[in-house]
Formats: structure tokens, C-alpha cells, sequence
């Protein structure tokens, strides 16, 4: 008698489901490419308002008209104005520049210090490792957005110290995943047979694990970005921000609290810029991690 | 396993004095001085700040500073406040019960929304629901808690009356709040269990299952979620700190007790004493959440609790 042969075929393994898949996979590439498009040109746009906000706010930010007062968003102020008479679009456009330039600076900063404090404990090893990383520990035992706090109070308010508060928050991270990388290609075939040439370490370190270790970090970096930018506009929140007459995102959405009954415009618009501006920064990190870092990317 | 449990609390005690140090050199070794911070040297004499210098120890070389800081704090003396001379310990544990109900309430919210819309996102993925939840994910991670917040409050409290927006009296005024910090913890929860559970189901156990013709609701929530879950223990453990850390944005928008709020407006006083103490404070919790999140592997993975019996 003939025995039936086990399948390991299941209902979601069969070819009309792998077709269903497949066209779903297609389906899927093409929204996160069009959403990759989108994001990318909201990035260019609000990177733009930043570096020439005169190209695109229809009026100088301090203008204070008295007749204009609390408008609600209309035909001559787009997202209306606030209790002086500013129109809020123009407001939002400048503010961009601080917001920017503190989510952008502190990264930079950050990874720059937390490349060279990764690299020197793995590469030189020993107890400068074990001090560099202990060090490091330490600044992990209190939360990023706690420790960012902590520094720009001590500090004070100002647009250097909230960038230095956020630098320092965010070195630890970069550190690890550098040394990470230090300790994992620095066994690599290719660096010993490079050091079996008598190259030196600064020239192994530049030319063999440096760009090998360009990935993570990029990765890393950009989705800091927008938690640095979100740290940023936090501080400001509380008053630890940076002080003069045109106010970045957190500052803005600050000043309008106390108008939330009476005109939502002034909060709502700043808010929305933030959120807009880290979910484009998010899509195209979750992007770049996927393409490349495939280990850990986001399935 | 017991010997595991006492090299962690052991460690995790000396991470709390290794806080304590950060927490010092913030506040004393980074430029700037401290005392000119706590009073405006427009309108104060050289004598006051000069008084004041010497009230708070800061003429004395730097090592006795440390050592008396160091020691007050681990005598649980976190100093008195500059505003109203109130000791600050009292001052934190007298508004911790309400800060910890929100960090718990939002903890709840952030594991249940994560979890599920995690579970279902692998479960379909590249379907419509797995779109709607990598999107509800990435909205949590990106929105600014301070807007959401305020955004609830123009929706349920002066839209529709629902809940009121500010105080801390009551389960109503906890929904909003609890709600604001939980959507940004389950954004980390739902991208963390969905790849978790992905990475799970390429395993070659779970072929094995499928070789073996086990359903494919055994093999997804028997088998496939137990193993995901244990990572995700870590997630909500550091999610945990962070919220307690995201209690001084929403304690202040709220206008809710809270250690958060007595940080936010000791920033505004510049009341350095009642900032160094609430930071330290958090500091130990989120130490001690850490540890917790270690020794729950102990019991939550069997492969840890064999090695470490075995050792």
C-alpha cells in the first residue's frame, strides 16, 4: 500500500501565498519609497527655512502688528498669529535655524568625541579601555534626557550650553558602538595582514577600520538627530533655551501655552514642525540602517 | 542564582556611587560657578556671594568637597533647598507616589499597546496592520511629549470636557498624562517586539516546528512569543527610566505633583541643591529598574537560570 508522502508545505507556504507576498513585498517597496521621497523633500524644505527663512517667510518674524493680534489661521497668516501680532508661519520658518542647528551641532559633537573615545579604548586596550569605559558607564547611569537636563541647568540657558548638554548626553552611545566596532575589525584578516606589513596603528585605524565603521554610526547618528532635535526643543520647553527675540520650536510652543484656551494656532504649528521634521529624520534612518546595517536593522 | 543576584546588587551599588560622582561634577566641575547660578550678582554684594560660597563648602579644596558630598548623600542628607530651606529628601519622597503612579500608569499602557500591535505587526507582516503599526511606532518616537500633551489637552479637556486638563487629585486627572508619556514608550515597544518576534520566526526551531505540522497559532503565540518577550523585558525596563526622566516635561504641562515638576521649577529658581537631588534620586531608581530587569532573566529565561545554577 501506498503511503501518503508527509508535506512540509503549509497554507502559508504555498505558491498562491508567496504570490500574495510578493505582491504585498512589491506593494510595500513602493510606499516606503514614495514615503523615503516625501520625507527627504520635508527634510530639504525645513533645512532650507533654516539657512534662508527670508527666501520663504512671507514677514520678518518680529513684526509686531497691533491690529493682528491672536488671529486664527487665514488667507494673510497662514497659521494665524500670536499674542503680538507675529505671524506664526514666519515665526515657525526662523525658528528652524536654532532648532536645527542644536539637533545638528550636538550630533556632530557627539559623534566626533564618542568616534575618539571608542577608538582610543579599542585600539590601545589595557586600562585605558577599562578607564574610557567605565567612564562611559557612568554617564549611562542617568537617563540621556535627565543627564542633558542636569548639564544645561548647571550650565545655564543658551544656545551653547543646550548643545554641549545634548553633545555630552549623547557621546556614550557612539563610544560603545565604536569600540564595539574597534574590538570586532581590529581582528579582521585584513588589518592583521595589513599590520603583518608594518603598517602603523594610526594608519590601520584611518584606512582599514575607520571606514568599515562608518556604517553603524551613520545610522546611529541619524536617528540621534531626531531624539537630539526632540531633547533640543524639551529643554527650550522648560526654559533652558536659547534667549533672544526669535525663539526656536520649544520656545515657541512654550510662549503659547499660556493661550491654549484662546488661539491652539501658536502651540499646534511649532509642534507640528518638530514632529514633521524627526518622523522624516526617523523614515530615512530606519532606511539607512536597513541598507546599511542589515544585522540589526528593523526587519 | 543567588550568588548572580548578589554580584548585581553589589555592582548596581557601585554604579549609584559612580551616579553620585557624575552628579557631582556636573554641578561642580563644569564651568561656571555654582553659587553665581543660585543668586543674581546684579544685586547681590561680593560679601553675600562670598558668604554664600562659604555656607555651601565650595572654598574647600575640591577632595572635601567630594568627601562631604559624598557622604551626606549616602546618608540619605541631600541638603536643603535655596528658595525655602526646606530639606529636599522630604521634599522628594512627599511627591514620589504621584510621579511613580504616572510612570506605572504609562509603563501599563506603553507595554499593552506595544506588545499587541507588535505581536499583530510580525504576525501580518508587510500587511495593513503591519503598516499601521510601524506607523502609530514611529509617531510615538517622533512626536514631542510636551505637544502631544498639550494636543490632548485642546482635544478631551477644552474641546470636549472629558478630562481635566491640570492636577493631580483623582484617576481623571492621571488618563491624559499617563496617555501622552505611554504612546511615546509603546512607539519603542512595538518596534522592539515586532523585530524581536521576526528575528524569532527565522529561526531554525521554529522550521523544525513547521516540519513537524504544529499550527500556525501554536507555533506564532506558543513558541515564536515566549522567546520574543525576553528582550522586550529589557526595552520596557529602560523605557522605565526613561519615562521617570519624561515626568519633568509632563508633570509641568499637566501642572501635576510630581518629582518632575519640583525639577522643572528648581531649574527655573536655579535652586541647584533640589536639581542635584531629584537627579540622583531618579538616578538610583533607574539603577535599581535595571537591576530588577536583570534578576527577572533570572527567573523569565530558562538558559540563564541553567548557566548560572550550573556555575
Amino acid at each position: 500500500m501506498k503511503q501518503a508522502t508527509p508535506t512540509l508545505t503549509t497554507d502559508w507556504q504555498n505558491e498562491s501565498s508567496s504570490t500574495v507576498r510578493s505582491k504585498k513585498l512589491s506593494w510595500q517597496a513602493t510606499t516606503t519609497r514614495y514615503m523615503w521621497y516625501i520625507a527627504l523633500a520635508l527634510i530639504a524644505f525645513i533645512v532650507l527655512c533654516a539657512l534662508v527663512p527670508q527666501w520663504i517667510a512671507p514677514y520678518s518674524p518680529v513684526d509686531m502688528v497691533a491690529d493682528r493680534i491672536l488671529q486664527a489661521p487665514n488667507a494673510i497668516n497662514w497659521l494665524g498669529t500670536d499674542y503680538f501680532g507675529r505671524d506664526i508661519f514666519s515665526l515657525v520658518v526662523y525658528g528652524a535655524r536654532d532648532s536645527l542647528l542644536i539637533g545638528f551641532s550636538s550630533v556632530v559633537i557627539g559623534i566626533l568625541v564618542g568616534v575618539l573615545l571608542g577608538t582610543v579604548a579599542g585600539y590601545i586596550g589595557g586600562i585605558l579601555d577599562t578607564i574610557v569605559m567605565r567612564f562611559i558607564d557612568i554617564l549611562m547611569t542617568i537617563p540621556g534626557v535627565l543627564l542633558a537636563l542636569a548639564i544645561a541647568a548647571a550650565l545655564g540657558p543658551g544656545l551653547l550650553n543646550i548643545i554641549i548638554a545634548i553633545s555630552v548626553s549623547a557621546i556614550p552611545g557612539y563610544a560603545r558602538v565604536m569600540r564595539g566596532q574597534m574590538v570586532s575589525l581590529g581582528s579582521r584578516g585584513y588589518v592583521e595582514a595589513s599590520r603583518s606589513l608594518g603598517a602603523s596603528g594610526l594608519r590601520i585605524v584611518w584606512k582599514h577600520i575607520l571606514p568599515n565603521a562608518v556604517s553603524p554610526i551613520l545610522v546611529m547618528g541619524t536617528l540621534g538627530l531626531g531624539t537630539a532635535i526632540l531633547t533640543g526643543a524639551g529643554l527650550s520647553f522648560l526654559g533652558l533655551g536659547v534667549i533672544h527675540e526669535i525663539p526656536d520650536w520649544g520656545a515657541l510652543l512654550s510662549q503659547g501655552r499660556g493661550y491654549l484656551t484662546v488661539a491652539w494656532w501658536i502651540c499646534t504649528f511649532p509642534g507640528l514642525a518638530i514632529t514633521v521634521f524627526v518622523l522624516a529624520i526617523n523614515i530615512i534612518g530606519d532606511d539607512l540602517r536597513d541598507r546599511l546595517d542589515p544585522q540589526s536593522s528593523y526587519l | 542564582m543567588v550568588q548572580t543576584i548578589i554580584t548585581r546588587t553589589i555592582s548596581s551599588l557601585l554604579v549609584i556611587v559612580g551616579s553620585l560622582t557624575l552628579v557631582f561634577a556636573i554641578f561642580y566641575l563644569l564651568p561656571g560657578d555654582p553659587v553665581l547660578s543660585m543668586i543674581d550678582p546684579t544685586y547681590a554684594t561680593p560679601e553675600m556671594i562670598e558668604n554664600l560660597r562659604v555656607q555651601l563648602g565650595l572654598d574647600q579644596p575640591f577632595y572635601i568637597q567630594f568627601g562631604h558630598y559624598l557622604a551626606d548623600m549616602l546618608r540619605g542628607d541631600f541638603g536643603v533647598s535655596m528658595v525655602n530651606s526646606d530639606p529636599v529628601l522630604p521634599k522628594i519622597l512627599a511627591n514620589f507616589p504621584s510621579t511613580l503612579i504616572l510612570t506605572l500608569s504609562s509603563t501599563c499602557i506603553a507595554v499593552i499597546i506595544g506588545v499587541v500591535l507588535g505581536i499583530l505587526s510580525a504576525v501580518h507582516r508587510n500587511g495593513w496592520i503591519d503598516i499601521v503599526a510601524r506607523t502609530v511606532g514611529l509617531f510615538g518616537i517622533s512626536m514631542p511629549t510636551f505637544w502631544s500633551g498639550i494636543l490632548l489637552i485642546l482635544i478631551f479637556s477644552i474641546q470636549l470636557g472629558w478630562f481635566p486638563a491640570m492636577g493631580s487629585e483623582g484617576i481623571s486627572t492621571l488618563v491624559l498624562p499617563a496617555i501622552t508619556l505611554g504612546i511615546v514608550g509603546a512607539g519603542f515597544v512595538i518596534r522592539m517586539v515586532r523585530n524581536s518576534m521576526l528575528e524569532v520566526l527565522s529561526e531554525p526551531f521554529i522550521t523544525t516546528l513547521r516540519a513537524k505540522g504544529i499550527s500556525r497559532h501554536v507555533i506564532m503565540y506558543k513558541h515564536a512569543l515566549r522567546n520574543a518577550l525576553i528582550p522586550v523585558v529589557t526595552v520596557v525596563g529602560m523605557q522605565i527610566g526613561e519615562m521617570l526622566a519624561g515626568t519633568v516635561v509632563i508633570e509641568t504641562v499637566f501642572s501635576r505633583q510630581g518629582i518632575g515638576r519640583i525639577l522643572a521649577d528648581a531649574i527655573m529658581a536655579r535652586d541647584i541643591p533640589v536639581v542635584q537631588g531629584v537627579v540622583f534620586f531618579t538616578a538610583i531608581l533607574y539603577v535599581v529598574i535595571n537591576l530588577l530587569v536583570d534578576i527577572s532573566y533570572t527567573y523569565i529565561d530558562p538558559r540563564i537560570r541553567r548557566s548560572s545554577t550550573s556555575r
